[in-house]
């Protein structure tokens, strides 16, 4: 066997276990139905769940409570199958979380709470208003 | 009244960009393919006429947005979106490419720029280079085009030159379509730092190098030049690598030093994708390099050149199609752009492919297998270990792209990206990083191609056993337990310990030659710095108190911060640490002001001394007004060590409305070995209301003490006034103010309440003095016994909980960076003038 063959089959070797340890380390997007039977039959791993704020029909935001000291809070997503859950973060609030139009939640069920360890917010356009305030 | 032309013109420089680009492409394939020496040089003519026009059309779409920001032109939804009219000049600069459009534009400068650079360096090989060069630049113009095909309702680009009432639905337009706002949205305070007025030039200059390799590349394989086209590809491909490198590097640098992410790299997917493109160039480099010593690896070059534009290509499309959304923190915002993205880089991707896989078989190859012993077989294993290290970031970045294609087949696919991504990332990297180290440590040492067994462990002893030793003191020293961090250790110090030997060597015969030792030694350095920095950070500021802080807060919270009230000292890790109070950061000043010595006017950023200040050495006179970047408090914190020496940090807290939570940066003392990295993580909220206690009244005479709150204070003047600013003062009406002195710990505070009688009413403004937590109110005046009554409330004095922590050996990372750019600095020289002597003897 000639010595590029074997360097052949060592960098086909690392990539496939690059490929399996990804896949193995993988999280997933589910619904909270799903993280939930998923924590209720002993699955502890951090999973994504996309969804929106709860709004009022007006388009209020509504359900975020801060702590006292600003220093954690929990809010009310509603998921892709309009669940609604509340959410714990043990972190002050994310700069412009009340404008995001989607918010992804990484974390895991602990009893009835989710418990995010992270928070990822998709906003209509970053840093942006979204409509001009007139004054004539 | 709207600036109609300034818009127009720009809007017209683009259309000129996007055909002259065309026309350039074309002309210059012309001049390619073109077998008639004459015809074929009046094409030629055309394409660089045509480059021309295009490159000072880019030049001119620059200066009409600039024009634009630069004038507070509101009407254009750039310039209201970006900048405001506060916003001093050099961030007028970098209100450019906070937007997409923006960045867009600066990466076409960058090629116009390079485009004329190649036009006038390299005769031999313009029409074929610059055919590519053009082709992209065709790609990036229609992306600023900003034009929607009617009927088919397509948009194509995003005009940077869109007026705001055509941006927005706002129901003003409807009634007055003439209107324009009075002030733009501004730059977001947390960029205006000087990162970001360097920080994206330096990495779209990185991201538009990597088309020169690219574009000879191709040049040389359409051409069939298949060996000379790495001559000259190769300073550009260092360049390229270096200033990428640089860009790179600055981003963590931002990232530690203002933006406080908790580190300088989080495997974020807008990291990630420029991160692996940076590794593939690498690894091009170094087989382009193989083949120019011995004519092998000549495919593997072709394959790296052209994957690593790709990849920045690929990266382009991840950031900026809106594709990461669900997965990064920091992507840019769908522009709606996806479709003209991936038409870009699937054109080049097929492109690049079809031409390789013609012209594959008559690519030359060598039959002979490099010898275990040859230089070329490390380099080349040092190569692929780079490719599987991009590669091993690659595929999990790549997972929202996953599910979109599965997706697209009518699957479902919902796999998300890891969960701990610098978790994730760190084991495996850390191992492919232990790899390269040794390679670039060992690889040197076959720079001739006869070495065998024996003298290779002749030459090697010397660093081995060097390594060996240092590794144990530094083991021993630094306390490493941990085992993958002590291979890591091991092979960072024999990477520096080899190279220096092989430096050593060369700085006697050939100094010219030594690029290579140096970027290694950066490398090792590099990696012994993020190993220490980041494996053994570590947080210095623990609560010793036994008491909580906060009892909503995590026990990690708790017991990670101390809670510092105003000038009460506090002593942590070898420093007592005292909170001397909040600053402002006056605009025309470098100096922090005291907030106490400041009286607010109705506007934030206008504020009046209230008593004589000094900054920078000047006195600003009481009365004076003082013009701040109300956005940043920063909080004064006076570090004693046991030895009694001092220093002042000033960590800073951004408040913004609607942001709902604090944005801290912070301010880091630097030592020799390790830096001090503090922050705020909780402070008094400004926005909310204070818990004053009752009011407590003193009936007391000029220059009599009472004690406020044990304060000593004294009224020492009072007097009436005949303007108050933010109240019309008529007739009969009275304004009275108290200048009322008080002793703090530290210094004295003066506080003015008003008192004020207009209309009959009695109005009274009182003033506080934010440091001690006390409010003075000016109750009533007695002119019959020269007496007044003053009001005292008191609240919880001033405080901050503050989180520090030290890096060890972060300056080894950085100084590590900086001896890697000299290297790369060196062997651009070297090669570019072995480029030069050739075009000179009319060869290339």
């Amino acid at each position: 066997m000639k010595k590029s063959h074997i360097i052949g089959i060592i960098i086909i070797g690392i990539a496939i276990a690059v490929i399996i340890s990804t896949a193995g380390d993988a999280s997933t997007y589910v619904t909270f139905d799903e993280a939930q039977e998923m924590a209720s039959s002993g699955n502890s791993s951090s999973i994504h769940v996309v969804g929106e704020l709860k709004k009022t029909r007006s388009g209020e935001i509504v359900g975020i409570q801060p702590s006292v000291d600003k220093l954690s809070f929990s809010f009310v997503m509603v998921d892709e199958n309009q669940n609604e859950q509340t959410v714990f973060y043990n972190e002050p609030m994310p700069p412009d979380f009340q404008r995001s139009e989607k918010v992804v939640v990484i974390g895991s069920y602990q009893e009835d709470t989710f418990i995010a360890d992270k928070i990822l917010m998709k906003c209509p356009s970053k840093y942006q208003e979204n409509t001009v305030k007139a004054e004539l | 009244m709207v600036h109609y032309f300034i818009g127009d013109l720009g809007h017209l420089f683009v259309i000129l960009a996007l055909i002259s680009a065309f026309f350039s492409a074309f002309s210059y394939y012309r001049a390619t393919v073109q077998q008639d020496l004459k015809r074929s040089a009046s094409w030629l003519a055309n394409g660089k006429t045509a480059f021309f026009v295009h490159a000072a059309s880019v030049f001119g779409i620059v200066a009409c947005l600039f024009v634009i920001i630069y004038n507070h032109y509101f009407e254009y939804h750039y310039a209201w979106s970006h900048s405001s009219t506060r916003l001093p000049t050099h961030y007028m600069i970098s209100c450019f490419w906070e937007g997409q459009e923006g960045s867009f534009l600066l990466w076409m400068f960058w090629h116009a720029l390079l485009g004329i650079i190649l036009i006038f360096t390299n005769k031999y090989w313009e029409a074929s280079v610059m055919t590519v060069i053009s082709l992209v630049q065709f790609f990036l113009s229609t992306m600023i085009l900003g034009v929607v095909i009617p009927g088919l309702e397509l948009k194509i680009g995003s005009s940077p030159f869109i007026l705001l009432r055509d941006a927005m639905d706002a129901p003003i337009f409807k009634v007055e379509p003439e209107f324009v706002p009075e002030d733009g949205t501004g730059l977001n305070p947390l960029l205006q730092n000087y990162w970001m007025v360097i920080h994206p030039p330096t990495l779209f200059l990185g991201f538009a190098l990597t088309v020169v390799p690219f574009a000879y590349c191709i040049a040389g394989l359409w051409q069939k030049k298949y060996k000379e086209w790495i001559r000259p590809a190769l300073p550009w491909a260092l360049f390229g690598a270096a200033i990428l490198g640089l860009g790179i590097l600055m981003g963590a640098y931002w990232a530690y030093e203002t933006l406080n992410f908790g580190g300088y790299w989080n495997w974020d997917p807008v990291e990630n994708a420029v991160y692996v493109p940076w590794l593939f160039l690498i690894a091009a480099i170094h087989v382009m390099i193989t083949f120019k010593n011995s004519h092998t690896a000549l495919k593997a070059s072709v394959i790296l050149v052209l994957t690593s534009f790709i990849l920045i290509l690929y990266s382009t499309f991840l950031t900026r199609s809106g594709i990461l959304g669900n997965a990064s923190v920091h992507s840019f915002t769908d522009l709606g752009l996806s479709g003209q993205l991936l038409i870009y880089l699937l054109f080049f991707t097929v492109g690049s492919i079809v031409l390789s896989w013609v012209r594959w078989k008559e690519l030359p190859t060598t039959e002979k297998e490099a010898s275990t012993y040859s230089r070329e077989f490390w380099i080349f294993i040092g190569a692929i270990a780079l490719c599987l290290m991009g590669f091993q970031v690659l595929v999990p970045t790549s997972i929202p792209v996953y599910n979109k294609v599965v997706e697209l087949f009518g699957g479902v696919s919902n796999v998300a990206p890891p969960a701990d991504q610098i978790e994730f990332y760190s084991k495996s990297q850390l191992w492919f990083a232990v790899a390269v180290a040794i390679l670039s440590g060992t690889g040197q040492f076959f720079w001739w191609k006869k070495i065998d067994g024996k003298k290779l462990i002749n030459q090697l002893t010397v660093p081995l056993i060097l390594t060996l030793l240092c590794s144990t003191i530094i083991i021993a020293a630094g306390n490493v337990a941990e085992p993958t961090y002590i291979v890591l250790l091991v092979a960072g110090l024999y990477t520096v310990i080899a190279n220096a030997k092989i430096l050593f060597g060369l700085l006697k015969t050939s100094p010219k030659l030594s690029g290579g030792a140096v970027t290694h030694i950066g490398v090792g350095l590099i990696l012994i710095g993020i190993l220490f920095s980041s494996g053994y950070s570590k947080v210095v500021s623990l609560n010793t108190t036994g008491m909580l802080i906060s009892k909503d807060a995590s026990t990690e919270f708790n017991n990670e911060n101390i809670l510092l009230f105003l000038n009460e000292p506090k002593s942590m890790a070898g420093y007592e640490l005292k909170y001397k109070g909040e600053r402002v950061e006056p605009i025309e000043y470098s100096d922090f002001i005291d907030k106490n010595s400041l009286e607010p006017t109705g506007l934030e950023h206008l504020l009046v001394a209230k008593t004589d200040i000094t900054v920078d050495g000047e006195i600003i006179p009481k009365g004076d007004t003082v013009e701040i970047a109300a956005e940043n408090t920063y909080y004064e914190i006076e570090y004693t060590d046991t030895n009694g020496e001092t220093f002042t940090l000033f960590p800073r807290a951004q408040v913004n409305e609607g942001m709902g939570g604090l944005l801290a940066s912070p301010d880091i003392k630097r030592k020799l070995s390790k830096d001090l990295y503090t922050h705020v993580s909780s402070i008094r909220n400004p926005t909310e209301e204070t818990d004053w206690s009752d009011l407590q009244e003193f009936k007391i005479e000029l220059n009599q003490n009472f004690f406020a709150n044990d304060y000593v204070s004294t009224v020492e003047k009072i007097e009436r006034l005949d303007k108050v600013p933010g109240v019309k003062l008529s007739e009969g009406d009275v304004a009275i103010r108290a200048e009322i002195r008080v002793l703090g710990e530290e210094k004295e505070y003066v506080s003015q309440p008003l008192f004020i009688i207009k209309d009959n009413l009695v109005g009274r403004i009182p003033d506080e003095v934010g440091d001690l937590g006390l409010r003075f109110s000016l109750i009533n005046v007695h002119p019959e016994t020269d007496q007044f009554t003053i009001g005292v409330n008191t609240r919880q004095k001033n405080w901050v909980v503050l989180k520090a922590m030290e890096k060890p050996l972060i300056n080894v990372l950085w100084s590590g960076t900086l001896i890697l750019m000299a290297g790369f600095g060196i062997a651009i020289k070297r090669r570019y003038s072995e480029f030069k002597k050739m075009r000179e003897k009319g060869l290339e």
